[in-house]
Order: structure tokens, then sequence, then C-alpha cells
């Protein structure tokens, strides 16, 4: 090498450069840290603070500050509300971070093949392709998300893997469509052509070619549908309708409404832990997206 | 027997205002180391040519409804989509008109020489790697290394073409069809793009069939060119017989569309010659010859019959009426 090179020759991938601008902003990094603790508190609690989050131990609805054993006081029926609080996080962010990733793989392959095969482009050569519009999608998106969730969890049984994969299955329609309006807008350039002449199978340009260049977007999309399935489980839960034996923020929630008038915390706190997650996920895909589009920032 | 030949290919277009023939019984043919130019205006089907070659057309809309294109003696009209795969890259390739777009945004240009390279050969991912560096250095690009880790968007136009170019023949392709590949580029540039294209096509024997609209490319590069004209091939000569004795009158009109200096001594300067009217719809292609309207040689029988390939001596065909009627040019 003979001098350094006054122009950056020095390559940086579209990952670090997000990355970059992502760093830089300071809600963006807090609801990263934010998010950390949570997610580390849940994992890691259990070990620290063992007391069994099922097992009564108190007088029913001791308020917090009360009693030094029992910090954050205890529920209706006497159990400690911060062994409930610890534990239940395993369970919401567990359904939501699962329900999340059932969201986006379903979305994502059936946007990719509508966005892909869809239309006239490639029909010729493909005489059956099973999403050809979204019809699919779009019987999906008619149906209440809620109602169709609280259907699936009856029908079945309401353990946390079933529940995970409601949320999942009532959710994927908006991320099926974002995926395909960008499978559309790239199946058309030039690049997605270039690799063509050079051979790649449809599957290759699918996977290799257009999702890379589609991901911004998706990922953003998918961050923030973890925040909209542990609100989603949180609903469920308040209506009874997840694992009653496993502790989960909405299930307090859920099984301590009665008392809200006598006892603010037993809803509360649950609420806040789940407020505190949501708002932490939001600020981390709003972060994503500015990273991404850095044009879009200050909307 | 040509390395590439098309014969009598015909590729029809639905549209809205019916079926449109975008390529009418075109017929070319290169020798391994020749350069054949395409030229003519745009939307006279030079690139559809160069998809149908691939077997690129999108269908629908598109069709081939005739003819064949051989690749030594194997037809790749009806070669299985398995079978084009192998071929296109390692065969033939292609360098596309718009370096800007044709380069994926997100992946190293080194990755996707390199992925190019993977496509067809069974070579590890750092070998295939090396290798992208060497083609990059092929393509004369300094500091390759440094530069195979470059995205698209660090690299200038120029630079994007050499990395296509490099592309295009990592494989080693027996035929090269480059899409007017300097268009989107300065006039400088467009030098360097076309020695370098010269360079490495006389280091591999590759047969290139260049498309362009520019007289000047063809003069400097190409051994055979073929005027294209509504989606049929009018005159196919050597470049020299093409640029002095052109004998189609819209060959002509074209080359006397060209600006030349020596040829306006004092200040008694014509204007510049055109060709009046524009190219028909192809959906309203009519019985005759698709040049009739403009064509100043118009005769009668120009509007009912359509003029065929007929040979004016050694490797020079013209598909012309008025000259079949055994008038001087």
């Amino acid at each position: 090498m003979t001098k350094a090179s006054p122009n950056p020759l020095v390559a940086e991938s579209p990952l670090k450069e997000a990355w970059g601008v992502f760093r830089r902003s300071g809600l963006a990094l807090f609801g990263l840290g934010l998010l950390i603790t949570i997610i580390i508190v849940s994992l890691i609690g259990p070990l620290i603070y063992t007391v069994d989050p099922i097992e009564i131990i108190w007088a029913p609805l001791t308020a917090p500050g009360m009693e030094a054993v029992v910090p954050l006081g205890t529920d209706y029926l006497g159990r400690d509300m911060l062994a409930g609080l610890i534990n239940g996080g395993k369970a919401t962010l567990a359904v939501g971070i699962s329900a999340a990733l059932i969201t986006v793989i379903i979305g994502i392959s059936i946007g990719a093949m509508a966005g892909y095969y869809g239309g006239q482009a490639l029909g010729g050569r493909f005489p059956y392709h099973p999403f050809p519009k979204l019809r699919v999608t779009e019987f999906f998106q008619v149906l209440p998300p809620l109602l169709f969730a609280m259907v699936l969890v009856t029908l079945f049984s309401p353990t946390l893997p079933i529940v995970a994969v409601a949320i999942g299955v009532v959710s994927w329609p908006a991320t099926a469509r974002l995926a395909r309006a960008e499978f559309i807008r790239i199946r058309n350039l030039e690049y997605v052509n270039a690799a063509r002449s050079i051979s790649a199978t449809d599957n290759w340009i699918i996977w290799r070619v257009i999702l890379p260049n589609a991901l911004p977007p998706l990922i953003v999309s998918s961050t923030l549908s973890i925040g909209i399935a542990i609100l989603f489980e949180a609903g469920l839960s308040f209506l009874g309708l997840s694992d009653p034996n496993i502790v989960s923020w909405g299930l307090m929630i859920g099984s301590g409404r009665q008392y809200i008038l006598d006892a603010w915390w037993v809803v509360t706190l649950p609420g806040v832990m789940i407020f505190l997650t949501v708002l932490s996920v939001s600020l981390v895909g709003d972060g994503l997206n500015d990273a991404f589009n850095p044009k879009l920032r200050d909307r | 027997m040509a390395l590439l030949e098309v014969k009598d290919l015909v590729v029809d277009f639905a549209t809205r205002a019916g079926k449109a023939r975008v390529l009418d019984h075109v017929s070319l043919s290169v020798e391994p180391g020749e350069i054949l130019g395409i030229v003519g205006e745009s939307g006279c089907g030079k690139s559809m040519t160069a998809l149908s070659i691939l077997g690129l057309v999108p269908s629908p809309p598109g069709n081939v409804s005739g003819g064949a294109v051989y690749l030594d003696d194997e037809n790749l009209i009806e070669a299985s989509e398995a079978r084009m795969r192998q071929i296109r890259g390692k065969d033939i390739s292609m360098i596309f008109q718009e370096p800007m777009t044709s380069l994926n945004p997100v992946f190293s240009v080194g990755e996707q020489i390199a992925e190019g390279l993977r496509l067809h050969e069974s070579i590890s991912s750092a070998r295939a790697r090396t290798k992208a560096i060497e083609m990059i250095r092929a393509v004369g690009i300094p500091e390759p290394e440094l530069r195979s880790k470059n995205y698209p968007h660090q690299m200038s136009g120029g630079m994007r073409q050499r990395i296509m170019i490099a592309m295009a023949l990592a494989c080693g392709p027996r035929v090269l069809i480059a899409d007017e590949p300097t268009t989107a580029l300065d006039v400088t540039v467009q030098a360097q793009i076309f020695d370098l294209l010269k360079a490495l096509q006389q280091q591999n024997n590759t047969a290139i069939i260049l498309i362009t609209h520019d007289m000047g490319v063809i003069a400097q590069l190409c051994d055979h060119v073929a005027v294209m004209y509504a989606g049929r091939v009018i005159e196919t000569s050597t470049t020299e017989t093409i640029l002095s004795a052109p004998r189609h009158p819209y060959t002509q009109g074209l080359i006397a569309c060209v600006p030349h200096l020596e040829e306006n001594p004092g200040d008694e300067r014509k204007p510049l010659m055109e060709i009046e009217g524009v190219v028909p719809p192809l959906t309203e292609l009519g019985a005759g010859c698709a040049f009739a309207p403009r064509c100043a040689r118009h005769m009668p029988v120009c509007d009912d019959q359509k003029p065929v390939m007929t040979d004016y001596g050694p490797s020079h065909s013209v598909a012309c009426l008025a000259l079949a009627d055994g008038d001087a040019p």
C-alpha cells in the first residue's frame, strides 16, 4: 500500500450503517436498554428471588411496602406480587416473541410468494400458485382478530404455545401485505433481472436477492409486532384465555381485576410492566425505523 | 456453423391494443471472437432479441411463437428452464444498460461476483472470493481487494459497469450480450468501457452481441452489423459495407443522421438530416413494409408486400422491395 487513500474505500455494510444511526438516538438506546433489562430480570430474576409466585405466603391483598417479606404486597390469594412480576415476564415475553416470530414467518412467506408470483409478471411459468392475489390474506383480515384468537384458544386449549400460535395466526396479514408490497416493488428492478440472467432460480431470487432488500421495513414491523403480541396476550389472559397454571402479567391483571377498587397494586403493577415492555419494544422499533430510513426521521 | 444463430425468431406480445409482433422473423448469427452490432431506434426489438436469446422474455404477456436460437447445435427455445439456467451466465451472459440499478444494493460487489460463480461452479466460497477479486482486477479497477468489499452505492457509474462486466465474464461465457452498456455513462467513460470490452474479448475470443443506437459505437467496435426496424432485421453486412455503402433506405437515413465535421466546409452548413415520421405502433403494422410510410423511395407495392432478406453481394443482405426492383441504390 502506498499511501492512505483520502477517499474512504472501507466498506460499511448496510446493517453496520443502520446501527451507527440507531446508536445516536437516545430514545432508541433507552428502549433497547430497558428491553434488555426486562429480559435479563425475567430470565435471571427467578434464580435470585426464589419465592414461588404460586404459593400463598402472606395475608391476601397486603399493600406494597407494608411488610418486608412481601415488598410489593400480595394478591387476592396472598401470593407474592414481586415474585409474580419477576416470573410473569418470562411467559409474557416468550408468548410475545414467539407469536411475533410466527407472524413474521407466515407473513413474509405468504407475502413473498404473493408479491413475487402474483399478478402478470411470471404467471405463465407457474400455472398454479397458492396465493395469487392475497385472497387468503383478505380472508384472514376480515375476521376480527381478538374474536378469532379467542375461538382458536377455546377450541384447542389455553396453553401458552396455543396462545402464541393463535396470536401469530391472527396477526400475520399486515406483515404479509407489507412483504408483498416490497416484493412487488423490487421484483421488477433491474438487479433482479440481472440475477436471472446469471441463472438464479426463483427461490434464490426470493430469498437471496429480494428479501435482503425488503428487510428494513420488515424488521421494523416485526419488532413492533412483538409489542402488539404482548398486548394481545395480556388481553387474552385478562379474558381468562391463558394458561391459569403459568404466571404471566396478563393473567395477574385478569385474576386481580375484581379487586381493582380495593387494591390498586394488584392490577397496576403488572400493568406497568406490560406498559414498560411494550414501550421499550416500540422505542426500539422506532429507532430501527429511523436507522433504516434516515430520510424519514422527524416525521 | 456459427456459434450462436438466431433463426426466424418470432415473438408476440399480447397488449391491450391487440397482438404486437415485437420480433418478426429475426435472423442473426455470430462467430467466436466476432462482435455483432444490432442497431435501431428505441422499440425496434433490439433488447427483446437479447432477452429471447437468454429465454427471459416475460411470459405472459410475451410469447415466442416461432423460430429457433441455436447455440452450437442446441435449440435454446426448446430447452428446459433447468437447462437454460445452466446456459445463462455460463455460456451466454448479459450486461444491462443501467449500471446504477443492475447491482444488488445490499451485497458487496465482490459477494455478487462470487455468487454468480457459485451458481455455476462448485467451488468453495473462499475460492470464489479470490476469483471475484481477480475479475475485479481484470476489468481494471485499482485496489481490487478493497474494492471487492465495497457496496454499489460507493462506486461511480463507470466503475459499476465494470463490475457488471466482471460479473458477466466471471464464468468465461462464449457469448456476451451487451445491451447498450454505455448509454448511461459519460462519453469518456464510454470509451474506456469499450476499450475494456474489446480487450477482454480479444483475450478470451468471446463473441459479443452489442446492442446500441449509436452508429459511432458500431463503427468503432463491430465486425458485423444488423440494422433492425419495427421488429425485423432489414439489413445485415460487415461494418464497412454498412457505413460506406448502405443499401436500405432506412440504413442510409440512419447514417445520414450522424453529424460529420468534415462535410461542412466554410459556413455552408446543411441542416442535419432526419428521417421523417415515427416508428408505427407494432399493433398497427399492415401487410406491407413497416418502413414504407417514412420511406423516400416508397413504391405502391411496398404497402401490400413484406420485403424479404435478399443477398446483395457476400455477407450483405437487405430487405427492400425498391432494391429488388433492380433499381440502383
